[in-house]
């Protein structure tokens, strides 16, 4: 136990989820007798979550802001149709079809901020309106019919890496993603120990770095050799290429940018962090903005998958979205919440959904699973709260983002706290 | 007037984790009479006061309350209430969306068959309002009447509960000329009517008129009870018993090095962000220079907060008129970013709710006001970070285990090292301090008075807020007095008093 500690710092159970994730996974390739962790199961999962893990990176944004967008399904699927059409009417090459689809994204979305940032409506009102208003609209724009999408646009929502270089028996560029991870996951280790050493900080023991990257290369390792012998013609999923992308560009600009930081000080005090010289409504309207540029990107990708635009695409993945970001330790009061920690909370409904299906159980026991899951977790997290421990989700991604916020000591969340802080005021005023 | 005792409170103590709040407090009110508590903010008044209406409950203090000639024992506001004491509270409890017949009657609704009576309600309402003096419709809601007449529904709902003792908290801090008279007339009617009442106010010349007597309470202890006309009681009299401390000495050693003036603010009138005819600022004019320390003295509500934040890149109210001069040359600081750019800082008075994201740790709260300086090609560079965290609390001799930790941790004192650091990482010019030592220890507070110190020796301009006189006293080198609004007078240090500072913020009528 205290080797674990040292290996993942501070609280083994900050690693909860990860464990959970891990266990769930072993449950389901037990009980499934090896179907979970197959190359094609593995691809089947990538290609069909990418897109609600897509939105969860939006969302948590959005979320550690203060707010709330409901409206990402619709929005989804009205870009879906728009482009689709682009595409078949006007003959706009699949790229052409891609830029129509974020410029509509961005237009949608400085729609909803303008609302929520510089008008003041709660978002929970502009995307319940946006989320009618683009169902509308694309049920509008297409008849309510579906309309198929050309065969180059349908790669980026069921493309998979190609096969160049000599004929080794694997995915060569699978292979060399694998390894380039592998190198970064050392390299980064290497990296923050003398950074630690640097500024003066306690560095941990070298076995524990071993340990830790060991783990870690040989977890990538395994998915690399997975997604590399897949049947003839498959590889790493596309989709799955383009959520990574977009975890390490968001991943740093929410951790290391000062965009980033300005999203989380609107979230945790918005008055403070406009005596701060925060500009309260910029953040705002840029992380509404953001979301619908996401949105837009997962219809297509979505589109891409199923050939074709409907007129139900996207329903109910603004649920989906919401859950994986509170499961992944986000506070609803905002100011909480890592990128990371939302995409393993994706992740964790995205293999117990798929782990439920191989067992063959019906939609609605999954749903009523999935129900209790999301309930358990954000209960076991509050229940640790007013017992003044940590939150484990909000801790457990600490070590990966970097940017989980060191929770409220009791004092300040117990019930006595109004109290305590009331005390203070009284004891000033009278 | 009758002369027996309606209210005895015997010895009572109340402490909260690391303060004393109230120590040995004794007040006797006899039947009949309206008295006052006089204090300083912080004196404890507001504590007795809940201590009373049963807000900390029994068993939360010492001591013992004696009402009608038995001992009572509060559970919460509920049990005093059925007792007949009813509090009003300075933030009146309201419900803006009802009515105010349904506001009298909230929590105490009339029923026949478990229906609300409305015709009872209204019937009631009808005669309540006029023992007070209403004449509204009683299915007026609440937002349509000014504060004024919302006090005074406050009080007719008090009258529904056949109230024996009002206590009244600030009742006309909030109110103009007239609806304040109107107040205390309905005070001595309800007087008359054998209502006893107790009054918190800050405004000595209504005490002066309403009073029969005052009790001074000071430092959480009750100094002496005074009756008005029996002891010839004026003003003089109850600011001497309002501040009588000595000035200890609880300031570092300083010699002030005084620089030409650098900083000025002239004519600057500010709205109330919500009321639209009401002044928070009016015309005022004042100047800071370098190395010097500038004291803002005023009681709670007279606009020191107001005036500052509206500097502060109006982060307050509507701006009307007035200009801000930086080194002789006219400045416009329409916002935050903008007056942080033009080397302004302001550190709040409320530090939880407006000056730290709780959530936040220290190391990224040191920098947080002034990102771009460790930013290095769009990355905010966290060794830096980390490194000036730790400049911040060595030379603030902050207590933390690590600038890891999270504020939401640290004591009042260390929070308010961690809030002057992450302004003095701005490299301001002028800092406008607002009650810096508020719910601050002793030994932290001499601590941060040497900080203020030492930033007027390196030739800032300092302005400090502050409630508490001997503070402003044993800082600043120049005080101005605040009251309503308008500033009222300008001391240098060698001829402020307590007494000449207390007369300037009350605007008493023998103001010099």
């Amino acid at each position: 136990m205290n080797s674990l500690k040292k290996i993942f710092g501070g609280d083994t159970r900050q690693f909860g989820m990860i464990f959970a994730l891990i266990a769930l996974v072993i449950f389901f390739q037990w009980q499934t007798g090896g179907k979970t962790l197959t190359s094609g199961n593995m691809m089947n999962l990538f290609n069909g979550n990418s897109y609600i893990l897509i939105l969860a990176i939006g969302m948590v944004l959005v979320i550690i802001a203060g707010h709330i967008d409901l409206s990402v399904g619709s929005v989804a699927a009205f870009a879906g149709i728009v482009v689709a059409i682009a595409m078949r009417d006007w003959g706009l090459p699949w790229f052409g079809g891609i830029l129509v689809g974020l410029l509509l994204g961005a237009l949608i979305g400085a729609w909803q901020g303008f609302w929520v940032a510089y008008v003041g409506i709660p978002a929970f009102i502009v995307t319940l309106a946006g989320m009618l208003l683009f169902r509308g609209a694309n049920q509008f724009v297409g008849k309510s019919n579906t309309v198929p999408v050309p065969e180059g646009f349908q790669y980026i929502g069921s493309g998979y890496l190609p096969e160049v270089g000599p004929v080794t028996g694997y995915n060569n560029l699978t292979v060399l993603l694998g390894l380039l991870l592998v190198a970064f996951v050392i390299y980064s280790e290497l990296r923050s120990r003398k950074r630690l050493a640097r500024v003066g900080a306690e560095v941990p023991e070298m076995w524990v770095s071993l340990v830790k990257v060991g783990l870690i290369s040989a977890a990538i390792l395994y998915a690399t050799y997975l997604f590399a012998t897949g049947r003839p013609g498959t590889s790493f999923p596309i989709p799955g290429l383009i959520l990574g992308a977009l975890v390490v560009i968001f991943g740093f600009i929410s951790n290391k940018t000062i965009a980033g930081r300005h999203v989380y000080a609107v979230g945790g005090n918005r008055h403070a962090a406009e005596l701060s010289g925060v500009q309260s409504k910029k953040v705002n309207f840029m992380v509404m903005m953001n979301m619908s540029i996401l949105a837009a990107l997962a219809g297509m990708i979505f589109v891409g998958r199923s050939t074709a635009s409907g007129p139900f695409d996207g329903v109910g993945w603004e649920l989906d979205a919401i859950a994986a970001v509170f499961i992944g330790g986000a506070a609803v009061t905002g100011g909480v919440g890592t990128v990371i920690g939302s995409i393993i909370g994706g992740l964790v409904m995205a293999v117990l959904n798929n782990g439920l299906q191989l067992l063959g159980i019906g939609a609605d026991m999954t749903q009523i699973i999935k129900g209790l899951v999301l309930l358990v977790a954000v209960a076991f997290d509050v229940y640790n709260k007013t017992q003044g421990k940590p939150s484990i989700t909000g801790l457990l991604t600490r070590n990966f983002g970097n940017k989980s916020k060191p929770d409220l000591p009791s004092e300040v969340r117990s019930p006595d706290s109004e109290q305590s802080i009331s005390t203070k005021e009284v004891i000033s005023k009278s | 007037m009758e002369n027996h005792t309606i209210l005895e409170m015997r010895s009572i103590t109340k402490e909260f984790p690391g303060v004393k709040a109230l120590s040995d407090v004794s007040i006797t009110v006899r039947a009949g009479e309206i008295h006052a508590i006089c204090g300083e903010n912080g004196a404890g008044k507001s504590t007795l006061m809940k201590v009373l209406s049963g807000l900390y409950p029994y068993g939360d203090y010492s001591g013992s309350i004696i009402f009608q000639g038995s001992e009572v024992q509060f559970k919460d506001i509920r049990s005093s209430e059925a007792a007949g004491i009813v509090i009003i509270h300075q933030e009146l409890a309201l419900i803006p969306e009802l009515s105010i017949a349904e506001n009298i009657f909230l929590g105490n609704e009339p029923t026949r068959f478990g229906v609300i009576d409305w015709d009872k309600v209204n019937r009631e309402t009808l005669e309540l309002m006029a023992r007070v003096g209403l004449s509204e419709h009683p299915t007026t809601k609440i937002k349509d009447i000014g504060v004024g007449k919302q006090q005074l529904v406050e009080i007719a709902k008090a009258l529904s509960k056949s109230v024996k003792l009002l206590i009244l908290d600030e009742p006309t801090a909030a109110l103009n000329e007239t609806d304040s008279q109107h107040l205390l007339d309905l005070m001595s009617g309800l007087r008359s009517k054998g209502i006893s009442c107790i009054m918190i106010s800050h405004k000595l010349n209504e005490i002066e008129q309403i009073a029969d007597s005052i009790t001074i309470i000071r430092d959480g202890k009750s100094i002496e009870t005074l009756h008005v006309k029996e002891d010839g009681v004026d003003e003089d009299r109850i600011i001497r018993g309002m501040v009588g401390r000595s000035l200890e000495s609880r300031f570092p050693e300083h010699t002030p090095k005084l620089g030409e003036v650098f900083f000025e603010v002239r004519d600057w009138t500010v709205g109330h962000p919500s009321v639209p005819d009401r002044l928070v600022a009016k015309g005022s004019n004042f100047s800071v220079r370098r190395g010097e320390i500038v004291g803002f003295a005023g009681l709670m509500g007279a606009g020191r907060t107001e005036l500052a934040r509206s500097v502060f890149g109006r982060s307050y109210g509507n701006f009307k008129s007035g200009q801000i001069f930086i080194n002789g040359k006219e400045v416009t600081l329409k916002s935050v970013p903008q007056a942080i750019e033009a080397g302004l800082a302001y550190v709040t008075e409320d530090r939880k709710s407006l000056g730290l994201n709780l959530l936040d740790d220290i190391k990224s709260t040191t920098v947080s006001a002034n990102l771009k300086k460790i930013t290095r090609n769009l990355v905010v560079d966290k060794d830096e970070e980390y490194k000036i965290a730790e400049e911040y609390r060595k030379s603030l001799r902050t207590k933390t285990p690590s600038v890891n930790e999270g504020v939401a941790k640290l004591s009042g004192g260390n929070q308010q090292k961690v809030v002057l650091s992450k302004w003095m990482f701005t490299d301001p010019e002028l800092l406008i301090l607002d009650e810096p030592t508020r719910g601050i220890d002793v030994g932290a507070k001499f601590e941060i008075y040497g900080i203020i110190q030492r930033l007027a020796s390196q030739g800032k301009g300092v302005i400090v807020i502050s409630s508490e006189l001997p503070e402003l006293l044993g800082l600043s080198d120049r005080i101005y007095t605040i009251f309503e609004g308008a500033i009222t007078g300008e001391i240098a240090r060698e001829d402020a008093s307590q007494e000449s500072l207390m007369k300037l913020m009350t605007a008493s009528k023998k103001a010099a």
